[in-house]
């Protein structure tokens, strides 16, 4: 099981977060023209890194925030989490 | 090529089963082939023996990473079906059922197809209703589906939770009486050996590690065990398929997440056909061996770990006792992951790319075993003819760009949920 450290509650148990997917991926830009291969990317086309990957969860059952997570794909090690709105450095 | 027969099992019975030709050789790879396949899978296996058999392309070779079949073609629950709603996915999993009927006799090689059936159970009204509609665009396609009430499942699958008052009453449930198993292992290792006796070099231990690529067309690839000339590379790598594209600066709509199956121990026949939970999801049959074969949600993150979680497994197995309480009772033998190439529309991609010579066949979400035949004999298709065939014609990367979804489930992009 995961064990994953918010950033407001502390360590806490895999079963109390559900996954939002990868924390990268940018939403194009309001009120601009977006190209469609643009708008393609944010909806659909995902790197799905092997190793280390920034990825958004919810502390459902907790806090209800979201934050970001530096996790490994391939060995499950988490190297740090964030608050939503902190960027990833 | 020694043909597996009744008279063959009996002469190697009297040379003490010492003298049976190897199944399949372990060549080196040689400077260029005219078309290689990455990924020694059933997909894989599949397409190389179809180009081969339909296409007459004999120098081709199969790159493996790993050993043949040690991916998801051995680590899935056997299941085939073509239970599907849209046209796209009907045709081509019926197509596939055809091949499956006959892959034992065509391959000189048991796979032990047992179609046995499958019974989706549906728990309310709105469920019925719904089974009704795919049962019906089913019937219009050709593929034989019955809409069973609570009787007359209770008739067939007797050990269900039948009870009043349960959280999940059974209220019916959509058969396909054609569905059923295959022995896994048996598949990848039928195609090997008849692909590789047509002359196709099944080359293990050997990963690629980058691209040829110039003016838009393949020219080669490197590999571990050195650097091959080719014209055609058909990629068919499951789970691995978003490494690969990195390597050829490809993007593709897949993420790569892992799905646990488990088997119990070995039990007397109790359950004769595959059924699946309809408020959840987990599905399950009995192998011949006797153990109950048991699957159900993805772990819910990326992951290439190829090993699970235990939540999301006591989540799936807690469907599977509201569904047949008596499965409490049994000891857990054996559980174990693989790593599917979610989609973001939970259909396959089999086509063509902008790189001329470059075939991609992935996307297979946790579908991927029932298509292996299909799968293969579709793409030897593409890759032979340098053009989609009809069957594989929705199955088209460019989908997600003109907005031509193929979403069964309709759930959208949220692939750790599909």
């Amino acid at each position: 099981m995961l064990h994953i450290k918010c950033p407001h509650c502390g360590m806490r148990s895999q079963n109390e977060f559900s996954y939002g997917g990868d924390a990268t991926v940018k939403r194009p830009a309001l009120n601009k023209d977006v190209s469609d291969q643009d708008w393609n990317n944010f909806i659909y086309n995902r790197k799905s890194l092997r190793g280390k990957h920034w990825e958004l969860w919810q502390h459902l059952s907790g806090c209800r925030q979201w934050i970001k997570v530096e996790r490994d794909t391939a060995t499950h090690e988490i190297f740090k989490t964030l608050k939503a709105n902190e960027e990833i450095s | 090529m020694q043909k597996y027969s009744i008279f063959s099992l009996v002469k190697n019975a009297l040379s003490n089963h010492e003298t049976w030709d190897l199944a399949w050789k372990d060549p080196t790879p040689k400077k260029e082939y005219d078309v290689v396949i990455i990924g020694g899978g059933g997909h894989g296996l599949a397409t190389a023996y179809y180009l081969a058999k339909e296409h007459n392309i004999t120098n081709v070779a199969i790159i493996e990473k790993g050993w043949i079949g040690g991916g998801n073609v051995g680590r899935n629950t056997t299941i085939i079906r073509s239970n599907y709603m849209y046209d796209e996915n009907a045709l081509f999993s019926e197509f596939g059922m055809n091949l499956w009927r006959k892959m034992s006799q065509d391959l000189n090689y048991n796979v032990m197809f047992s179609p046995r059936g499958i019974i989706n159970l549906a728990h309310s009204d709105a469920q019925m209703n719904v089974y009704a509609r795919r049962g019906n665009s089913m019937r219009l396609n050709g593929i034989d589906a019955v809409l069973l009430n609570r009787e007359q499942v209770r008739e067939i699958i007797p050990m269900a939770d039948f009870s009043e008052n349960v959280r999940f009453p059974i209220f019916g449930g959509l058969m396909q009486p054609s569905a059923g198993t295959a022995r896994h292992d048996a598949v990848a290792w039928g195609y090997a050996r008849q692909a590789d006796s047509m002359g196709v070099d099944i080359i293990q231990n050997c990963e690629v590690t980058g691209f040829d690529v110039s003016g838009g067309k393949i020219k080669g690839l490197r590999t571990s065990r050195g650097d091959i000339k080719v014209k055609k590379i058909g990629l068919c790598v499951a789970g691995s398929t978003n490494i690969l594209a990195e390597k050829l600066n490809m993007t593709l709509p897949i993420e790569t997440h892992l799905l646990q199956a488990c088997v119990s121990e070995p039990v007397k026949p109790v359950l004769d056909r595959v059924v699946t939970f309809g408020a959840g999801h987990f599905y399950i049959s009995q192998s011949d061996k006797g153990e109950m074969v048991m699957g159900g949600d993805l772990d819910g993150y990326n992951s290439y770990a190829q090993r699970g979680n235990l939540p999301t497994l006591q989540h799936v197995l807690t469907e599977g006792i509201a569904m047949m309480p008596f499965l409490s009772k049994l000891k857990m033998l054996r559980t174990w992951g693989g790593i599917m190439d979610m989609s973001m529309d939970g259909s396959p991609i089999i086509d063509k790319t902008h790189i001329e010579g470059l075939y991609l066949n992935c996307g297979w979400c946790y579908g991927g075993f029932k298509a292996t035949p299909a799968s293969g004999w579709t793409f030897a298709h593409t890759i032979a003819q340098d053009r989609v065939h009809e069957l594989n014609a929705g199955y088209s990367l460019n989908r997600f760009n003109t907005g031509h979804l193929l979403d069964e489930k309709g759930l959208g992009t949220k692939t750790w949920i599909s």
